[in-house]
C-alpha cells in the first residue's frame, strides 16, 4: 500500500485522477444526482478541455516559450464558423466540419507564420492573434444568434451506455495522440525539440516543418472543440476567454506534462481535465458569487500545481 | 528603437491632431501613459528574472478597485491592504522559486484570484478616489507636463537602481545565469523575493495613479496592462531571457504602447476591430525590432 502511494506520488498524472475521484464522490454527496449521472456530465463536459489541452500539450512540448494562447478565440471563431455554414440545416454539416476544419487550420499557418517569418516569440503572437481573431470572430459572428441543427446538438450529447459518444471518438483520438508521440517520426521529433532544439536540428529533424505542424494542430484542435461546443451549448458564445486562456493550460501541467518541453502525458490530460470540470462544478453548486468563485478557482489551481510539483521534484 | 517608433507614431498624431502638440495636448496624451510606464516596469522585473508576469493587468486593477472603495473610507486600512498586495506578490515570488513552478501558470491562476478580489470590492464600475488622490493626478507643473517629468524621472531612478549599482547587477544576474550568482555566495531566494516585491510596487503604484487619472475604476479597468507591458518591454529593448532589460527603454515602450491606443481613436475604427487592431499594432510594432535588430548585427 505504502509502495503504491509512493508510486502514485510519483505520477502527477495519477494524482489528478485521484483528485478527481475525490471531487467526484464529494459532489455526489452534495447533490441529489447520481453517481453514473455526474460521471456522465464529467465526461460530458471534460471533452472539450481535453481535446483543446491535448493541442496545448503538443504546443507546449516543443519546449520553452511555446505555447498556444490563440485557443480560446479559435474555439470563437471555429464554433462561429461552424453555425453560420450550418444555418439551422442538418445536411450542410459535413461541409460547416470543413470550414470550421480548414479555419482552425489557417489560424495554425497563420501563428506560425508570424512567430517564424517576424522572429516573435510565441507567447506574444499567440496572445496577439487571439484578439486579432476574436475581432474576426465578432465581426463575422454579427447578427442575430444562430442555433445549432438538432442533429448536431443530439450527436454532441448522444450516449453509449451512458458514456457520451464525444467522449469515445476523444478517447480513441487520444490513443492515437500517443501512439503518435511514442511511436512516430513526427511525435519522436516534437519530444526532441522540445529536450533540445538545437541537436534537434543538427541530427535533421526539420525543426520549423514540425512546429508548423504542431501549432496547425493545436489551433484545429480548438476550431473543432469550439464547434462542438456551440452544438452542445445550443449555440455560439462570445466569451470563452476567460474560461479557456487558463483551463487548456492548467490541464496540462496538472496532467504531468513538463512545461520546460520534451516530456509530454496524454493520460494526465484526461485526469486533470475531469479534475478541473469537476472542481469548477464544485464551486457552482455552492452557490457563491463571481468573484469569490474565481478566487477560488485561481487559489486551487496555483495550489495544486505547487503540490504536484515539489512531489515531482523530488 | 523605442525612439524611432515612437517618432513614427507621433508624427501621425500631430498630423491629425495638431491641439496635440501643446501643452494640455501633451499632458492628456501622455498622462495615460504613466501608469502603463509603472506596470511595464513591473513587468521588466519579472522579465529580467526569466519569468513572466501575466496577472499585471488584473492585478493593477485590483489596486485601482482598492484605491476607490478602501482608500476614502480608511487611509489607513487603504494602503495596508495595498502593503498586503505587494508582499501576496513577494510570496508569489518565493513559491514559483522554491518549488521551481512555471511562473506562466502560477501569474495566469493568480490572476483570476485577483480578479475574483476585484469584482468582489467592485461589483460594478464605479467608486470615488480620494480628494488627496485627485490633486496628484491632475497637478499642473510648468512648462513641462507632468507626465513627461514622472517618466522621467521613474526612467532613470530604475536605471541607476539596476543598471548601475552592485545589487541590481545581481538581480540581472539572475537571468543571465542564476547558478553563477548563487555560486558567488548571493540568496537567489532573497533576490527573487526583492525583485517579485519591486514590481508589485510598481504595479501598486501604477493602479492608484491610474484610478487617480480615471477617477474611477472597474474590476477589468487594467485587463489589456498584461499584453501592453509585455509588449512595452520587448519593444523597449528587453529580451525574454538572459537578464537583457532597458529601464529607460521600458518607458518609452509603454508611452509608444498607449500612443498607438490613442492612434487608433483618432482614426476612429470600428468597435468590432479596436480589439483586433491592438494585436495588429503590436506585432506590427515588434516586427519592427526584428528590421533594427537585424542592422545591429
Amino acid at each position: 500500500m505504502k509502495k503504491f502511494l509512493a508510486q502514485i506520488r510519483n505520477q502527477t498524472w495519477a494524482l489528478s485522477f485521484v483528485g478527481a475521484l475525490l471531487l467526484w464522490i464529494i459532489i455526489i454527496f452534495i447533490r441529489v444526482k447520481g453517481a453514473s449521472a455526474t460521471l456522465t456530465m464529467t465526461l460530458n463536459f471534460s471533452v472539450f478541455y481535453i481535446i483543446v489541452g491535448i493541442g496545448q500539450m503538443l504546443v507546449i512540448t516543443l519546449g520553452p516559450g511555446n505555447i498556444d494562447l490563440s485557443i480560446p478565440s479559435a474555439m470563437i471563431l471555429g464554433g462561429v464558423v461552424a453555425m453560420k455554414v450550418m444555418n439551422e440545416v442538418a445536411s450542410n454539416i459535413p461541409v460547416a466540419m470543413l470550414y470550421t476544419f480548414l479555419t482552425g487550420v489557417a489560424i495554425g499557418l497563420f501563428n506560425y507564420c508570424i512567430i517564424l517569418l517576424l522572429r516573435i516569440p510565441p507567447i506574444i503572437v499567440t496572445l496577439s492573434s487571439n484578439l486579432i481573431i476574436q475581432s474576426i470572430a465578432i465581426s463575422y459572428g454579427r447578427g442575430l444568434r444562430i442555433y445549432p441543427p438538432d442533429s448536431f446538438t443530439e450527436f454532441t450529447v448522444m450516449r453509449i451506455l451512458g458514456i457520451p459518444i464525444i467522449a469515445i471518438v476523444t478517447i480513441f483520438f487520444s490513443i492515437v495522440v500517443a501512439i503518435l508521440l511514442s511511436r512516430t517520426v513526427y511525435g519522436r521529433s516534437i519530444i526532441a525539440i522540445g529536450q533540445n532544439s538545437k541537436a534537434a536540428r543538427l541530427v535533421g529533424i526539420k525543426v520549423h516543418r514540425i512546429k508548423l505542424i504542431t501549432y496547425t494542430i493545436s489551433a484545429t484542435l480548438a476550431a473543432i472543440a469550439g464547434a462542438l461546443l456551440a452544438g452542445f451549448s445550443g449555440g455560439t458564445s462570445l466569451d470563452l476567454g476567460s474560461e479557456y486562456l487558463l483551463a487548456p493550460i492548467a490541464v496540462v501541467v496538472l496532467g504531468g506534462t513538463s512545461i520546460a518541453g520534451g516530456k509530454s502525458n496524454v493520460p494526465g490530460i484526461w485526469g486533470a481535465s475531469m479534475f478541473l470540470y469537476l472542481l469548477v462544478a464544485m464551486i457552482n453548486t455552492l452557490g457563491i458569487g463571481e468573484g469569490l468563485r474565481l478566487a477560488i478557482i485561481g487559489i486551487i489551481i496555483v495550489g495544486v500545481i505547487s503540490f504536484s510539483s515539489s512531489e515531482k521534484s523530488r | 528603437m523605442p525612439v524611432i517608433a515612437l517618432a513614427i507614431l507621433l508624427i501621425p498624431i500631430f498630423y491629425l491632431q495638431p491641439r496635440a502638440m501643446s501643452y494640455f495636448g501633451l499632458n492628456l496624451l501622455l498622462n495615460l501613459a504613466i501608469p502603463l510606464a509603472f506596470a511595464t516596469l513591473a513587468q521588466m522585473l519579472i522579465i529580467m528574472v526569466n519569468d513572466i508576469d501575466l496577472s499585471i493587468g488584473t492585478f493593477v486593477s485590483l489596486v485601482a478597485c482598492i484605491s476607490v472603495r478602501i482608500l476614502p473610507i480608511s487611509t489607513f486600512l487603504g494602503f495596508g491592504a495595498l502593503l498586503m498586495c505587494i508582499i501576496l506578490y513577494g510570496l508569489m515570488g518565493a513559491l514559483i522559486h522554491i518549488r521551481s513552478l512555471p511562473s506562466i501558470v502560477v501569474t495566469l491562476g493568480m490572476s483570476y484570484v485577483w480578479l475574483g478580489f476585484s469584482i468582489l470590492l467592485l461589483p460594478r464600475p464605479g467608486g470615488k478616489v480620494p480628494d488627496w488622490l485627485l490633486a496628484t493626478a491632475n497637478f499642473r507643473t510648468p512648462f513641462i507636463p507632468l507626465p513627461i517629468i514622472i517618466a522621467t524621472v521613474i526612467g532613470l531612478i530604475v536605471y541607476f537602481g539596476l543598471m548601475r549599482s552592485a545589487y541590481g547587477a545581481v538581480l540581472r544576474g539572475i537571468g543571465g545565469n542564476a547558478k553563477a550568482v548563487a555560486r558567488a555566495g548571493w540568496s537567489i531566494l532573497k533576490a527573487k523575493i526583492i525583485t517579485y516585491l519591486l514590481a508589485g510596487l510598481f504595479g501598486v503604484l501604477s493602479g492608484i495613479l491610474l484610478s487617480g487619472i480615471t477617477t474611477s475604476a472597474d474590476a477589468n479597468i487594467a485587463g489589456r496592462y498584461t499584453l501592453l507591458s509585455i509588449a512595452g518591454v520587448i519593444l523597449g529593448g528587453g529580451d525574454f531571457v538572459g537578464g537583457r532589460i532597458s529601464p529607460i527603454g521600458a518607458v518609452l515602450g509603454a508611452i509608444t504602447m498607449t500612443l498607438a491606443g490613442s492612434f487608433l481613436s483618432f482614426v476612429k475604427i470600428s468597435t468590432d476591430w479596436q480589439i483586433g487592431a491592438q494585436g495588429i499594432i503590436l506585432i506590427i510594432v515588434l516586427s519592427g525590432r526584428l528590421v533594427t535588430a537585424q542592422k545591429a548585427i
